[in-house]
C-alpha cells in the first residue's frame, strides 16, 4: 500500500445554524482585497437552492469533474489534448453573474451631503466599477429560502424528487430547508490539479491540501471549470487562481482552519485520514450506487497492524498514524457509518464529509388545520418508524450526498433516532428496556457505540472536535533551511521575495 | 504506480506558501467582546497587525460547567465576526460633527456674546433661528466640528436648561447597560448628578415581559443556554434561536441528541423550526389560544382524572394555588386577607398576609412568606415558604379544592372575550365569618378549574369533550390557532408526561414574537401556567427562558450605586420610556385609547390611555418628567421665600400647591410649552432610529423635521384627566446630542455628533443572561482618529460643565425630585386599595398615595469632581438590590488605597479612569466578591429565618478583578441578589434558590400567582389567565387615509428579529449587506405575491397612516400567506429610495408602527406591581401592525 494523509473535515448538518460565521472569518482573513472580492472559499447554502455559483452542480452546464469513459475516468471539461487545443476557449467559467457583482455603498454620502429638503441615503455601487448598480445577486442570494419559487424549484438535486413532493415543498405541509455550508474538498482525484496546464495547482504530500501555486498560476483558468464545486476563483487583480487552503498556517501551528475554529454551532470536526494512493482513481471508477461505499473502503484502518506499517513505510510520521486513531472523522465516516461525501458523482473523490440532517414530521390540512402526521399510536421520534414522513425528501438527501443512493442516508438518519431514543430512555428511565436495545440493533448500532455517538455529537471541546496532527516544521524547514536561521529571519520579507511569475 | 494527481513532496517548492504565512501572521491578539445588546457577550480575540485591527475571532478558553454539559466554546456569531469592518469603514465617525445651520447660527452668536450660555440662549429664543436648525435635521449639511467647540456649546445648552426649565427637562437614552456596564454608566451618573433624566430601555424595547412581574415579582430571571441542556421537552415560541440567541443555539441541537423533544411554534418555516420534532405554525399572535386549550388538557387529564403527586405537592407549596379568594356576588374577587379574621386581625402588615384552607384544622390559616412578612418591623425572620402558620408555627396541609368538601357551590362567571359574553360556570365555596360578616371563599385552583372549563360535575357551562367548541377546549382553540385538536392533544399529553417523567424538565424558550403583541402578558401567563401546572419552574432544564435583550447586569448591586449616582446620595429620575415617547411625541393624540382595541369585562373604565397615565403618575405608580409647569428648582426656592427651611417642609410646600391646584403634573399639559423635554443625549443606542417606535411622530413633534405621517388626531373628546391643545406642536427639543462610532439614523438625525470609541478601543464590562460569565471589554488599539470612550466623553461634559458653572451656577442649589413608590421597598405595601386623592378618597401622602419627593442638593461647580470621585455614600450605606442592603465600607476602603483620588480635601476610589470604575464594579458586588455574596446570604437569613450562609461558604475567598476576567472568563457566584445556585459548575437555572432553599417570590403571596387580585386586574378581567383577541386593523385607526391613497393589500406587519444584524448594528455592515440581499427586504409569501404582480427582488412600498417603508421584495414559501416580514431595525441611511406615494425619503421598519400602551399595566403601589426602572410599567408594543403593500416599478433616489 501507498499510503498517504489527508486532513479532513467534517460536516454535522443537523447542528448547522447556517449563521455564515464560518464564511465571514474565511473572508477576513483570506479574500478582504482586490480582485478577491467576490470570492467565498467558504460559502454556506440553503438547500433546497441553487447555491454559489448559481447552479453550480449542474455540470450539463459548467463541466466540471470527471466522466467515466470507456471504463476510464476523464475530465468532463476536456481531455488532456483537447485541452491544450481549447486553452483559449472555456465556456464552461461561469460568469461574474453566476457569482454577484460585488457592492458596496457610497456611504460617505451621509457625511458629506450638503444641506438639502429630504435626506441623504447611502446607494449602492459597484465595487469594482464604483459606478451605482442594481443589486441583483450576491453570494447568499437564496438564503432561507429567498425566492424559492426561483431557487429552491431549480435546484439541481432536485430533479428526480418525486413530483408530488417536489410539488409540497412549495407548500405548508412540506417546506423545509437545512443548510450546507462549503469549502474546497481537498480531493484525493482532483480535477483541478489535472486540468492544469501550468502545473501550478498541487496537492501537498503531507496532509492533503490541494492549493494553486500564486508564482506558478498563469491564468488559464481551467482549474476553474474543472473543479465540479466551483472552489478555484480567478483574482483578476493578480491574475492568479486562488482557493481555499483550509488554513494551512493555522493547521502548521496546531489551530483549526479559521471557518471551523469559528463555528458556532460546533458542527466541524478535523482529524487525519489515511487512504492508498494507489487504489485512487480505481476508487472512483465504480457504478454511482457504489461510490459512497468504495470512497469509504479507500479510506483505511488505523488500527489494521499492516496499514500502520504500510503507512511508516510510505512516510507516513508515527505521530500522524497515532493522530489518524483518533481522528473523529474516522469515527462518523469509518466507525460509525454516518458521514457521507458531497456529491461522489463528480468523482473527484471528495475529503470533506457531511453527517445528513434530520427534519420535522410533515403535517396533513385538514379542513383548513394544520394536523401534524402522526400515527394514531404514540412513539417518541416518530420518524424512526416512518423516515419518509420527514419533510426533507430522503431522495433529495441521498442526491446530495451519495449518488441517489438512499441506502447510506438512511442508515445515517435512522441510526441517528437511534441514538435519541436510546439517549431518553436512559434520562427518564434510567434502565434500557428490551425494546430499547431491539431498536438499537434493528438501527445498526448498540449501546456502547450510542453512548460514543452521543458524547462526540453533543459534548465535546475544541480539542475533541479538532484533532490536528504536529506538523514538525522544523523538519519541513530543515529541508531547504538551517531553522536557526529561521528563527532569526523569518517574517523580514526577503526569505521568499515577492515575485510575479517565475 | 499510476500518477493519479501532482503531488508534491519537496518543501523547496512549497516555500512560495509563505504568501499566504505572512497573511496570517499578526502583533498582537486581545481579548474584547461587542456591546451591542445580543445577549451573546462572547469573548472574542481581536487580531492586531501593524496597529491595524486585521480581524477577530472566538476565544474559547471558557471555565467548563459541571460534567455531563457541552462547553459554552465557541461563542460569536456573523455578526460579532464582521465588525472589525467599522473600525475603518467609511462608515466611522472619526471627528465631532456639527450641523452646518447651527454651526453658522452658534458661530454668529458666539461673535456676538462672549458668554457661551448667552449664545446659546440668543439662538434658542429666537423662533426663526430655533425652526432653521431644526428644519434641517436629517437633511445632510454636516461639518467637521472641533472637541473644544461642541462641549462648550452643549455645556452652555445644558446650563441654560437647567436656569430656564429646571435640569429635569434634560434627557437621556442609553439602553441595556449589562452590554457595556461603564459606558452605559457614564451617562447615567453625568445626567443624575445634574438632575437630568434617565429613560429606561427594557420595557420600551417590549422586551419585559410584564408576566414575570406579574407572576414572580421579577423583572425576568431565565436560564443560562448550558441548563437548556437539562431539560427533555422544550417548547420554542417566538424566539428564533439561530437568528437571536447563534451562539447558544448547539445546546438545542445537541440536546435533542441527548434525547429532548423538541417542538418550535411559529407561522413561518423558521430558522429554529429545521431542529424542531414537531413544528407547529399557530397562527401569528395566536399562541396564547394554543396554550390555554393545552391547559385545559392538563388540568383534566393530570388534576381531575388523575392525581400526578409531583404537580400537586408542587403547586401547594410554589404557587397560590391553595391560597384563598373572596367570591364577591357572581365574580372572583380578592385574596382574603389575615386580619379579616378573628384569630390574625392584630398581625402586623394583616392587610398584606393571605390565607389557606387547612386540611387538618379546617380552618382558614396564614402561612408564612406573604408579603406582610417581607417588610415586618416588628417580627422579622418568617418571610420564607415552609408551610406554616405564621402566627403558630402549625404546620399546614393545604387544602387545594373544595370539591370534595363544600358549603355551596356558587355560579361564577367568567369572561369570554372573543366576544364580550360571560360563561356561568359552579365553583365550590366555603362560608367564613369576617369582620365584614360571612362571605363565600374558593381556592385560586378552583377558579382556576372553572375557567379553564374543566368538567367535574359541577352545574354551568362546563365543556363535555374536546371536540365540544367551548371556551379553553382543544376544538375552541382551531378556529384562532389553525392547528387541529388532534395535534394539540398530543403535544399536551407529552408536556405533561415528560414533566411527570423527569419531575419538571420542561422548558419554555420564548421572546420577542411573542412578547411584541398587545397582550403579551396574557400569552405568557398561558404558557406560564403550564410550566406552574407541570412543577417545571425552579428546576434544572424546566421553566421559561425568556430572551429578549441583554438586560442581565449581573453585578448590579455595585454598578446601580455607580451609575445612578448613589454613592453621592443624589436620587435618580428615572423615566419609563413607553410613557414618556408616548406622551411627548405626542402618539396620544393619534388614537382614541385603549377603549378602541382592549376588551375588559362589563362597563369599566372607558376613557383614554392618556387618563390612566396621568392618574397612574398622580397615585405614585409611574414617573414622570418632567415632573411639573415649573421648574423644580423654582419649586424650592418658592417654598424658601414662603418661609420652608426643612426637606420636609419644602415637600409639603409642593404637595399643598399640587392639591390647591396651583401647581401641575407636566403630564396633564404635555404640549404647553413649558412641560416639553428640551435637551436629549443619545448613546450607545439608535434612539431616534430602529429605538423610535412611532417615528416619524419622533420627527415631527420632537425634531421639527420632515416626516411621512398623514395619519389624524383622533384623540380629542375622548380624554378627561389631560389638556388637549388643539394644535400639536412640533419641534420640542432644543439640542439632540448622539455619541457614535458609526453614522446610523440617529446620528444623521442629531444636531451634533460625537465620535464614540468602538468596542474595540475601550475598557468595559460586559454580562449576560445567556452564560454566566463576565466578561470584558478591552482596547485592542486606542480610539481611532478623534473618538473617546463614553466614561472619557461625559467626563469632558463634565469638566466642561463645572467650568461654566463657575459663573453661572456658582453655589450648590437644592432641587425636589418626584419619584414613584418603589419595588423591592416597603413602598410595596403603599396601597391596599386604590384610592385618588384628587378626588378627595383620600388625603395626598407622598409615598402613600402619591408620589415620594426628595430634595437633592446640586453641586455643579464640583460635579466634574463627584463624576471622577466615588462618593462615600457607598461606603456608609452599603449597595442595595432585591431589597437587600450589603455593608461594603471594608471593600470601599481597599479599593481607595488601590485608586484614590482626592478632592476638597478628601480622598475617594478614583473612577477617572474607566478601568477603575470597572475595578469599583467588580470589588463591591456579591456576584464578583464571595465576602459580599455571603454578607448577602446572611442579610436574606435575618429576613426568611432560613439557614442560608452555607451557600457562600466556598465563595469567601473569590475576588474577581478586572485582570482576572482579561486572563479569561470568570464565572459570577451565587448570590441572593439572583435566584440560582450555581455551585460547583451548576447551570444557572432561575427559581432554584425558592424552590430548593424556600425563599419566597417577591410578591403579594411570596408564591408564584396565577392569580392577580389588584384592582385594575379585576376590573380588566385579567385576575386569571385568559385569552383577548388581538386588536385588528379595525381597531387600531391606522390604515384608514391610507385605504383611500392608494391601490395594494392589507397584510399583518411582523418584525422579528433579523440575521445580518444586531438590531440596527451591523446592518449597514459591508459583510452583512453582502451576505443579505444588499437591503432590508421584505419577505412575502409567493403565493401572495404572485396575487399582487410581484415578483423576487421587486421594489415594492409598504404603508400606513404612520408612514412608509420602500425595499425590495423576497418571495418565499416559507412566509405564511397574508403576512408580510421586515427584518427589525433597518437603518433608512443605506439604499432607501424615494416613497413615491410620500414623495420624500422612505423610512425604516418603525416607521410604520406606533406605540400602544396597555393601561393595566400602569397599576402600582402594591406588592408586585409597583415601579421600579425597567421592571414595571407598559410596555412599546408594536406587533399588531397592519400596512398595504403594492409594487413598484421603479424607484428614484
Amino acid at each position: 500500500m501507498n499510503i498517504r494523509a489527508q486532513m479532513s473535515m467534517l460536516f454535522h448538518l443537523d447542528k448547522c445554524i447556517g449563521c455564515h460565521t464560518c464564511s465571514v472569518a474565511c473572508k477576513n482573513l483570506w479574500t478582504d482585497r482586490k480582485g478577491a472580492e467576490y470570492m467565498w472559499w467558504n460559502n454556506v447554502e440553503t438547500r433546497p437552492g441553487t447555491g454559489y455559483p448559481t447552479q453550480w452542480e449542474n455540470q450539463e452546464h459548467y463541466r466540471g469533474g470527471w466522466e467515466k469513459k470507456n471504463g476510464a475516468l476523464d475530465l468532463r471539461l476536456h481531455s488532456r489534448a483537447k485541452g491544450l487545443a481549447k486553452l483559449y476557449y472555456n465556456p464552461a467559467l461561469p460568469s461574474l453573474e453566476d457569482y454577484y457583482e460585488p457592492f458596496t455603498f457610497r456611504y460617505q454620502d451621509l457625511f458629506n451631503a450638503p444641506a438639502g429638503d429630504d435626506q441623504p441615503t447611502a446607494i449602492p455601487i459597484s465595487l469594482i466599477t464604483g459606478e451605482p448598480l442594481e443589486i441583483k445577486t450576491g453570494p447568499n442570494w437564496d438564503d432561507d429560502l429567498s425566492g424559492s419559487n426561483i431557487y429552491a424549484r431549480n435546484d439541481p438535486s432536485m430533479e428526480d424528487v418525486p413530483p408530488e413532493i417536489r410539488a409540497q415543498l412549495d407548500e405548508l405541509e412540506r417546506v423545509v430547508f437545512n443548510y450546507l455550508p462549503r469549502i474546497c474538498n481537498h480531493c484525493l482525484n482532483p480535477a483541478c490539479v489535472a486540468a492544469c496546464p501550468s502545473g501550478a495547482i498541487y496537492k501537498r504530500a503531507e496532509d492533503g491540501i490541494v492549493l494553486v501555486n500564486e508564482n506558478k498560476c498563469r491564468a488559464w483558468r481551467m482549474c476553474i471549470a474543472a473543479c465540479p464545486y466551483k472552489k478555484v476563483f480567478y483574482n483578476w487583480a493578480t491574475g492568479k487562481s486562488e482557493k481555499c487552503i483550509l488554513c494551512f498556517p493555522r493547521l502548521e501551528t496546531g489551530q483549526a482552519p479559521a471557518c471551523a475554529h469559528s463555528c458556532v454551532g460546533r458542527i466541524r470536526y478535523m482529524g487525519v485520514l489515511l487512504y492508498d494512493a494507489d487504489k485512487i482513481p480505481e476508487a472512483a471508477l465504480v457504478p454511482d450506487s457504489e461510490l459512497v461505499a468504495a470512497q469509504r473502503a479507500a479510506i483505511l484502518d488505523p488500527f489494521d497492524p499492516q496499514v500502520v506499517s504500510d503507512a511508516r513505510a510510505s512516510g507516513v510520521r508515527e505521530d500522524w498514524i497515532e493522530f489518524a486513531q483518533k481522528s473523529p472523522v474516522y469515527k462518523f465516516l469509518k466507525q460509525w457509518g454516518l458521514a457521507l461525501p458531497l456529491h461522489p458523482e463528480f468523482r473527484t473523490m471528495a475529503m470533506m464529509y457531511y453527517i445528513p440532517p434530520l427534519s420535522p414530521v410533515v403535517s396533513l390540512i385538514e379542513d383548513g388545520l394544520v394536523r401534524l402526521d402522526l400515527a394514531p399510536e404514540q412513539h417518541d421520534f416518530e420518524l424512526f418508524q416512518r423516515l419518509d414522513a420527514a419533510r426533507l425528501p430522503v431522495q433529495y438527501l441521498a442526491n446530495l450526498f451519495a449518488a441517489g443512493n438512499e441506502q447510506p442516508v438512511r442508515y445515517s438518519l435512522r441510526k441517528m433516532l437511534a441514538v435519541r431514543l436510546y439517549m431518553r430512555r436512559k434520562s427518564l428511565q434510567q434502565e434500557i428496556d428490551q425494546a430499547t436495545l431491539a431498536l438499537l440493533t434493528d438501527a445498526g448500532t448498540n449501546p456502547a457505540e450510542a453512548e460514543e455517538i452521543y458524547k462526540l455529537t453533543t459534548l465535546p471541546s475544541l480539542s475533541e472536535r479538532f484533532v490536528l496532527p504536529p506538523y514538525h516544521r522544523e523538519m519541513t524547514i530543515e529541508a531547504y533551511r538551517d531553522p536557526l536561521t529561521q528563527k532569526g529571519a523569518t517574517g523580514l520579507g526577503y526569505l521568499q521575495p515577492p515575485a510575479r511569475g517565475e | 504506480m499510476k500518477k493519479w494527481t501532482r503531488e508534491i513532496t519537496s518543501p523547496s517548492e512549497q516555500k512560495w506558501e509563505e504568501f499566504y504565512r505572512n497573511r496570517f501572521q499578526h502583533d498582537r491578539r486581545v481579548r474584547t467582546t461587542h456591546g451591542v445588546n445580543c445577549t451573546g457577550s462572547c469573548s472574542w480575540e481581536v487580531y492586531v497587525k501593524d496597529g491595524i485591527v486585521t480581524w477577530e475571532l472566538q476565544a474559547t478558553d471558557y471555565p467548563q460547567l459541571e460534567d455531563g454539559l457541552p462547553p459554552y466554546e465557541p461563542r460569536g456569531c456573523q455578526r460579532g465576526i464582521s465588525y472589525s469592518w467599522y473600525l475603518y469603514s467609511p462608515l466611522r465617525v472619526k471627528y465631532p460633527y456639527l450641523r452646518g445651520t447651527l454651526m453658522d447660527l452658534w458661530r454668529q452668536a458666539r461673535a456676538e456674546y462672549p458668554d457661551p450660555v448667552q449664545a446659546w440662549k440668543a439662538i434658542v429664543s429666537d423662533t426663526v433661528k430655533r425652526r432653521s436648525y431644526q428644519q434641517a435635521r436629517g437633511k445632510g449639511g454636516f461639518r467637521r466640528s472641533s472637541w473644544d467647540e461642541v462641549l462648550e456649546l452643549i455645556a452652555a445648552s445644558i446650563i441654560h436648561t437647567i436656569q430656564e426649565y429646571g435640569p429635569d427637562r434634560i434627557i437621556g437614552f442609553s439602553p441595556i447597560p449589562a452590554m457595556s456596564q461603564v459606558s452605559y454608566a457614564s451617562g447615567a451618573r453625568f445626567l443624575t448628578l445634574l438632575g437630568g433624566v434617565v429613560m429606561s430601555f427594557y420595557d420600551w424595547y417590549c422586551d419585559l415581559p410584564p408576566a414575570s412581574p406579574e407572576v414572580w415579582g421579577e423583572q425576568t430571571d431565565v436560564h443560562e443556554s448550558a441548563d437548556w441542556f437539562n431539560a427533555r421537552f422544550i417548547a420554542v415560541m417566538g424566539s428564533n434561536l439561530n437568528m437571536t440567541r447563534t451562539p447558544d443555539t448547539h445546546f438545542i441541537s445537541e440536546v435533542r441528541h441527548a434525547g429532548a423533544k423538541l417542538t418550535v411554534f411559529s407561522p413561518d418555516f423558521s430558522q429554529v423550526a429545521k431542529y424542531a420534532d414537531y413544528w407547529i405554525p399557530v397562527h401569528p399572535g395566536q399562541d396564547t389560544a394554543f396554550w390555554m386549550a393545552v391547559n385545559h388538557v392538563i388540568l383534566k387529564e393530570f388534576f381531575h382524572e388523575r392525581q400526578v403527586p409531583y404537580f400537586i405537592n408542587y403547586v401547594k407549596q410554589y404557587t397560590d394555588l391553595p391560597f384563598l379568594i373572596e367570591i364577591d356576588g357572581s365574580r372572583p374577587s380578592r385574596y382574603l386577607r389575615a386580619n379579616e379574621l378573628a384569630r390574625y386581625r392584630d398581625v402586623e402588615n394583616g392587610d398584606w398576609k393571605l390565607t389557606i384552607w387547612d386540611k387538618e384544622t379546617a380552618q382558614p390559616c396564614m402561612p408564612k412568606g406573604s408579603i406582610g412578612f417581607r417588610w415586618a418591623q416588628k417580627e422579622r425572620g418568617k418571610w420564607n415558604l415552609e408551610l406554616k402558620d405564621g402566627l403558630s408555627d402549625a404546620p399546614i396541609d393545604p387544602e387545594l379544592s373544595f370539591l370534595n368538601k363544600h358549603d355551596a357551590v356558587v355560579e361564577v362567571e367568567f369572561d369570554d372575550f372573543t366576544d364580550g359574553s360571560t360563561v356561568r360556570r359552579g365553583v365550590p365555596v366555603r362560608h367564613i365569618e369576617t369582620g365584614r360578616g360571612r362571605i363565600a371563599v374558593t381556592t385560586v385552583f378552583d377558579l382556576l378549574m372553572a375557567q379553564f372549563g374543566v368538567e367535574r360535575n359541577l352545574p354551568g357551562e362546563y365543556a363535555q369533550d374536546y371536540a365540544e367548541d367551548q371556551l379553553y377546549t382543544p376544538a375552541w382553540q382551531e378556529k384562532f390557532t389553525g392547528i387541529h385538536r388532534d395535534t394539540l392533544i398530543r403535544f399536551a399529553r407529552d408536556w405533561a408526561t415528560n414533566a411527570e417523567q423527569t419531575g419538571g424538565k420542561n422548558l419554555v424558550i420564548i421572546g420577542a414574537g411573542a412578547n411584541h403583541w398587545y397582550h403579551n402578558n396574557l400569552l405568557y401567563r398561558s404558557a406560564i401556567t403550564a410550566l406552574m401546572l407541570t412543577g417545571s419552574v425552579g428546576v434544572n432544564g424546566g421553566g421559561l427562558a425568556h430572551y429578549v435583550g441583554q438586560e442581565k447586569l449581573v453585578n448590579q448591586a455595585s454598578w446601580s450605586a455607580i451609575a445612578f449616582a448613589s454613592d453621592w446620595g443624589i436620587a435618580p429620575r428615572q423615566q419609563n420610556t413607553p410613557s414618556f415617547h408616548y406622551v411627548h411625541s405626542d402618539q396620544w393624540r393619534y388614537e382614541r385609547g385603549f377603549a378602541a382595541y382592549d376588551r375588559l369585562p362589563g362597563n369599566g373604565h372607558r376613557d383614554h390611555t392618556i387618563d390612566h397615565q396621568v392618574r397612574a403618575v398622580r397615585r405614585g405608580w409611574l414617573p414622570f418628567f418632567p415632573q411639573f409647569d415649573r421648574s423644580p428648582l423654582q419649586i424650592v426656592r418658592d417654598a424658601q421665600d414662603r418661609g420652608a427651611e426643612t426637606d420636609a417642609e419644602i415637600i409639603q410646600y409642593a404637595v399643598d400647591q399640587l392639591s390647591q391646584e396651583r401647581l401641575h403634573f407636566s403630564v396633564e399639559d404635555p404640549d404647553a410649552q413649558e412641560n416639553w423635554p428640551r435637551l436629549w443625549f443619545i448613546w450607545r443606542g439608535n434612539a431616534i432610529g430602529t429605538s423610535a417606535k412611532g417615528h416619524e411622530y419622533f420627527l415631527k413633534h420632537y425634531l421639527g423635521t420632515h416626516t411621512n405621517t398623514i395619519a389624524p388626531e383622533l384623540a380629542e373628546g375622548h380624554t378627561s384627566e389631560v389638556s388637549f391643545r388643539t394644535q400639536g406642536p412640533t419641534g420640542k427639543f432644543d439640542l439632540v446630542v448622539d455619541l457614535n462610532f458609526r453614522m446610523d439614523t440617529s446620528a444623521l438625525y442629531s444636531d451634533i455628533i460625537l465620535p464614540a470609541a468602538t468596542w474595540y478601543e475601550k475598557d468595559d464590562l460586559n454580562t449576560t443572561d445567556m452564560h454566566s460569565y463576565i466578561n470584558p471589554m478591552q482596547a485592542a488599539v486606542p480610539p481611532s482618529w478623534e473618538s473617546r470612550s463614553d466614561w472619557d466623553i461625559y467626563k469632558a461634559l463634565a469638566a466642561k460643565l463645572s467650568q461654566l458653572a463657575q459663573v453661572h451656577l456658582p453655589a450648590p442649589i437644592k432641587d425636589i425630585v418626584m419619584l414613584p413608590l418603589h419595588h423591592d421597598t416597603p413602598d410595596e405595601l403603599a396601597q391596599p386599595e386604590v384610592r385618588d386623592w384628587k378626588t378627595g378618597e383620600v388625603q395626598p401622602i407622598p409615598g402613600k398615595t402619591m408620589p415620594k419627593f426628595r430634595v437633592v442638593e446640586r453641586d455643579y461647580t464640583n460635579l466634574y469632581e463627584q463624576y471622577i470621585s466615588l462618593g462615600a455614600g457607598v461606603e456608609k450605606n452599603g449597595v442595595t438590590a432585591h431589597g437587600l442592603q450589603i455593608k461594603v465600607d471594608d471593600e470601599y476602603q481597599k479599593l481607595l488605597a488601590r485608586q484614590p483620588h482626592s478632592f476638597a480635601g478628601k480622598a475617594y476610589p478614583s473612577l477617572y479612569e474607566a478601568r477603575q470604575v470597572a475595578e469599583a464594579i467588580l470589588a463591591l458586588d456579591p456576584a464578583s466578591n464571595g465576602e459580599l455574596a455571603y454578607r448577602a446570604f446572611e442579610e436574606e437569613q435575618h429576613k426568611t429565618g432560613l439557614q442560608l450562609t452555607d451557600l457562600a461558604d466556598g465563595l469567601r475567598d473569590i475576588r474577581i478583578s478586572f485582570s482576572d476576567i482579561v486572563t479569561q472568563p470568570r464565572r459570577v457566584l451565587t448570590s441572593p441578589t439572583w435566584s440560582a445556585i450555581i455551585t460547583k459548575g451548576r447551570a444557572y437555572s432561575p427559581f432554584t434558590l425558592n424552590t430548593e432553599r424556600l425563599i419566597p417570590w417577591r410578591t403579594l403571596t411570596g408564591r408564584q400567582h396565577f392569580y392577580l387580585d389588584h384592582a385594575s386586574y379585576l376590573d380588566w378581567g385579567e385576575q386569571l389567565p385568559t385569552y383577548k383577541p388581538r386588536p385588528d386593523h379595525t381597531m387600531l385607526d391606522e390604515t384608514q387615509k391610507s385605504l383611500m391613497e392608494a391601490q395594494g393589500k392589507l397584510l399583518n406587519y411582523i418584525t422579528p428579529h433579523g440575521k445580518w444584524s444586531i438590531h440596527s448594528t451591523y446592518s449597514d455592515n459591508l459583510r452583512m449587506m453582502t451576505l443579505s440581499r444588499g437591503g432590508y427586504p421584505v419577505w412575502l409569501n409567493d403565493k401572495d405575491a404572485a396575487e399582487m404582480g410581484i415578483h423576487d427582488n421587486d421594489w415594492v412600498e409598504l404603508f400606513n397612516d404612520n408612514g412608509v417603508f420602500v425595499q425590495r421584495a423576497i418571495t418565499s414559501a416559507r412566509i405564511p400567506t397574508g403576512t408580510v416580514f421586515v427584518y427589525h431595525a433597518t437603518e433608512r441611511t443605506i439604499g432607501v429610495p424615494k416613497s413615491p406615494l410620500r414623495h420624500k425619503r422612505a423610512g425604516m421598519n418603525n416607521s410604520l408602527t406606533r406605540a400602544r400602551l396597555k393601561p393595566v399595566l400602569m397599576a402600582g403601589g402594591y406588592a408586585q406591581f409597583t415601579y421600579f426602572f425597567n421592571y414595571w410599567g407598559p410596555t412599546g408594543v408594536n406587533r399588531d401592525t397592519f400596512v398595504f403593500l403594492r409594487r413598484l416599478d421603479h424607484v428614484e433616489w
